[in-house]
């Protein structure tokens, strides 16, 4: 299996506050993987380094070309895309033209069209409200529209930030199906950092536990759920 | 009543000339947050161009086309050159530097064309239009143009990929890096085309005002209060904006005893604040709700 | 939330400066201070007229500097009440023969009202809304001045003379001189008192306000009275700064005081560091010595050379004078290590 993404002693900062102390990790190609932590671990800043968001040091391959001086438009550009916390939804544009931001660096046109189908097609919600603007929506559906509209990038890769924040139990789920399925049918890898460790870890196939800026273990996702400190910190039995 | 009807016909032609720079103005408030106090010196000096072109003997439309490519290209250059370096820096000194640019391209005209009043050239002819003594085919022209820009502005932001990526940028710049949009060039492609609306308000502009250095002064203060009092976030709302300043400022000068023509800028800014104390917003802008 | 509303997180347009980091050390206040005191003594009187311009200018940007660094709002109107305070002090002295000293304070309560006052509408209105309510105000003060109807006190276009006033007490100082030493002495009272402002409860209710106003407002923050209060001050200032300038230059007219003024003092703050009270009076220096050497290196391009150089400074320390004292102190600390 190759190596989608390979992350080598990441470290990053916030004016002169270092939030992270030189983290390791990899992707595999095709694989959904998780990183899991406390407030305040530095899941999120990592997938910002990822895009440049950060001021960072250390080595981020992807696909096996060194990306970390690249500017966050040109880490996108590659097929890396970013839903960042917040959902980053552009509110007063319609749920249709979001969608199309989404593909706005692509080159072949025609196929945006379709795209924006299957996008329906994954989303039968988005399809309903398409001419309306996008503040407008629910909080769940702006979660969607927000994958949906990463996904009209036709991503290799996908960094996801605490997709559930504020979302209701049942639209989590909803939402992780469709990760999954994302995963499995398009081929995109994904990374997702996740509070809800126990979902996370059920859909994920591999996972890396993060505190305080550093990797403190890794493993299989089972494994990892089975090991007793995540379960008492993360899981809570 | 006859005079009212006229003031408001002439207020009309006068809110033309508002109604061409608050476009302008918009869209440089759209690209940068932030209104450009240059934007008026801009348009001056694109407008001495065309007119440098026409002494040369270019035909006035080739001027005309030839002065909008050159401004929009030029309104490129100086935000790459001045105020790129500048957008890290607080908003304060970057309004400091409108200011400085203000005072370089006020000065620079002046030395290259010096101070003397100028004829400029109508395409439209001045006679009276459909035979009413206060508005000429030149004014009513120019509402012609400012209508049909209007409606460019609105296609180019509805209907283009490009536009579409302007809006996002000038929207949620972070977000519009996450799909990928470069925002710096958005910004520089505001400036452009600003630059180019702003040229083309100052060729419509002169041949009212005459050209010389100091021609945009008053001009693009009352086109910033059109685009304020229209609402900063809308094209339309601007031209409207203009039309009622100008019809207002008329009408102040017609029935509010000892309004001379001093006293008229004043009088419209106070009406304008007026409106903004009870619509902040402006007439047609989107309310914006902040949050801690 | 409807669809048509934009919501946002509100970057404070001046950014957050530390109460701490607002003056000068004692050492350096002292060095200042002697110089300010000594100078005098060995120059021309044209170049003590001028000192006593840097210091009255210092304190119209001091002013404007309370309101836009200490609160966040945004003025061109300073203009306005730096006429207001001039013309309060010429009609009183010449019209009712009032001490020069005495229309200070009468200068600055009447602005510190007008400000108040003002500042009352301007609550409604923010970033570039104010600006342009502020520029109407900028504006609108030349004409008012003109108009007939207060003609017998103003002098209508023509102005008022003002006499200047000689050293009291028989003291052996020329009147130039004299007057130096009292705007300095003025100048300090209020530097002195400014800073002790922005210190104080008041004070940090204008930052809070400056750097968040919902959440000031949600933490108990009188909003509207510490905004139209910031208003007051600033102006009350101003005002002071303008009879003195009335004094100073002996002579007030409605063109003197045109919205070139407040764009001068505009530029004169952010040089000097927006929030930064001790940088008053460089930015003070740059507007007035600036435009000179413009002029000093091309009589016709002297605009475009002062945009130049405005730009080089922007260029160079776009934070102003208050990042030339920041490096000079770290430099400083360097040096001491070694």
């Amino acid at each position: 299996m190759t190596t989608m993404l390979n992350v080598k002693d990441l470290r990053a900062y916030y004016g002169q506050v270092q939030a992270l102390h030189g983290l390791s990790f990899s992707l595999n190609e095709g694989s959904l993987t998780t990183l899991l932590g406390a407030n305040g671990a530095g899941k999120t800043t990592t997938l910002r380094a990822i895009c440049n968001m950060v001021r960072s040091t250390g080595v981020i391959e992807f696909q096996g070309k060194p990306i970390g001086s690249r500017s966050t438009e040109n880490v996108v550009r590659l097929g890396i895309a970013h839903v960042p916390q917040g959902r980053g939804t552009f509110t007063n544009m319609t749920v249709e033209e979001n969608l199309q931001l989404g593909a706005i660096t692509r080159g072949d046109k025609k196929n945006i069209v379709a795209d924006i189908e299957r996008m329906y097609d994954h989303f039968p919600v988005l399809k309903q409200r398409y001419t309306q603007q996008a503040g407008t929506l629910s909080g769940g559906e702006q979660q969607m529209l927000a994958v949906a509209r990463a996904l009209m990038l036709r991503p290799r890769l996908m960094l996801l930030d605490e997709p559930s924040f504020g979302l209701a139990p049942l639209v989590v789920r909803d939402l992780f199906r469709i990760f999954s399925k994302i995963n499995r049918e398009d081929k995109v890898t994904i990374l997702v950092v996740e509070q809800n460790a126990q979902l996370a870890l059920e859909l994920a196939d591999h996972a890396y536990v993060i505190e305080t800026g550093r990797i403190v273990m890794s493993g299989n996702a089972k494994d990892v759920a089975n090991n007793e400190d995540v379960r008492k910190s993360y899981l809570g039995y | 009543m006859e005079l009212f009807a006229n003031q408001v016909l002439a207020g009309i032609a006068t809110g033309a000339i508002y109604a061409c720079m608050a476009l302008a103005v918009v869209m440089i408030y759209q690209a940068i947050d932030h209104l450009n106090f240059a934007q008026g010196e801009m348009a001056m000096f694109s407008t001495f161009m065309s007119w440098q072109m026409m002494q040369w003997g270019v035909p006035y439309w080739w001027a005309f086309i030839l002065t909008v490519i050159l401004s929009f290209a030029g309104g490129i250059l100086i935000e790459r050159l001045l105020f790129k370096p500048l957008a890290k820096a607080p908003v304060l000194t970057n309004v400091a530097g409108f200011i400085a640019l203000f005072a370089i391209v006020n000065s620079v005209a002046g030395l290259i064309w010096d101070f003397t009043i100028k004829q400029y050239p109508t395409p439209f002819g001045s006679s009276p239009f459909l035979g009413s003594q206060l508005i000429s085919t030149h004014q009513a022209g120019m509402i012609g143009v400012t209508l049909l820009l209007l409606a460019a502005l609105y296609f180019f932001f509805q209907f283009t990929r490009i536009g579409l990526a302007m809006r996002a940028a000038a929207s949620l710049p972070e977000s519009a890096r996450l799909v990928g949009i470069n925002t710096s060039w958005m910004i520089a492609l505001g400036w452009g085309m600003a630059s180019a609306i702003g040229a083309i308000a100052g060729m419509l502009i002169a041949p009212v005002v005459f050209l010389e250095p100091n021609m945009m002064g008053g001009v693009l203060i009352y086109g910033f209060a059109s685009a304020v009092l229209g609402g900063l976030s809308s094209p339309l709302g601007a031209v409207i904006g203009g039309f009622l300043v100008g019809i207002f400022e008329n009408l102040a000068g017609t029935y509010i005893p000892g309004v001379g023509n001093e006293l008229k800028l004043p009088i419209a800014l106070a009406l304008i604040i007026t409106v903004l104390v009870v619509k902040p917003a402006g007439l047609f802008g989107r309310p914006i709700v902040k949050r801690v | 939330m409807s669809a048509a509303e934009e919501v946002v997180t509100e970057a404070p347009a001046v950014e957050a400066v530390p109460k701490r980091a607002m003056t000068l050390g004692y050492g350096t206040s002292l060095v200042v201070l002697a110089a300010l005191i000594l100078t005098p003594l060995f120059v021309k009187n044209f170049i003590i007229f001028q000192m006593t311009m840097l210091l009255i200018y210092g304190l119209a940007v001091l002013a404007l500097n309370i309101l836009t660094g200490g609160s966040g709002q945004f003025s061109l109107g300073q203009s306005a009440f730096y006429a207001i305070g001039a013309y309060t002090t010429a009609i009183l002295m010449e019209h009712f023969n009032v001490n020069y000293a005495l229309t200070l304070p009468v200068a600055g309560v009447i602005c510190f009202a007008a400000g108040f006052l003002f500042g009352q509408p301007a609550l409604r209105l923010s970033g570039v809304y104010l600006a342009l309510a502020t520029f109407a105000l900028a504006t609108a003060m030349p004409q008012l001045l003109k108009l007939g109807f207060f003609e017998h006190w103003t002098g209508g276009v023509q102005g008022l003379v003002v006499t200047k006033p000689d050293a009291p007490f028989g003291l052996p100082l020329s009147q130039d001189m004299w007057l130096y030493y009292f705007t300095l002495a003025i100048t300090i009272g209020i530097y002195i008192a400014s800073v002790n402002l922005l210190r104080s409860r008041s004070g940090r209710a204008f930052m809070a306000i400056r750097d968040n106003e919902i959440a000031a407002s949600a933490m108990g923050v009188d909003v509207s009275l510490y905004k139209t209060l910031a208003f007051g001050v600033s102006a009350g200032i101003t005002g002071v700064a303008g009879g003195l300038g009335a004094i100073a230059v002996q002579f007030v007219a409605p063109d003197g005081y045109t919205i070139t003024l407040a764009i001068s003092l505009f530029l004169g703050m952010v040089v000097g560091g927006v929030g930064w009270l001790p940088g008053s009076i460089v930015g003070s220096a740059f507007i007035i010595f600036v435009p000179n050497i413009a002029e000093g290196i091309s009589k016709g391009l002297s605009g475009a050379v002062f945009g130049v150089l405005l730009f080089l400074v922007i260029f160079l320390v776009p934070h102003g004078a208050r990042q030339v004292a920041l490096i000079a102190q770290q430099l400083a600390a360097k040096l001491k290590k070694n």
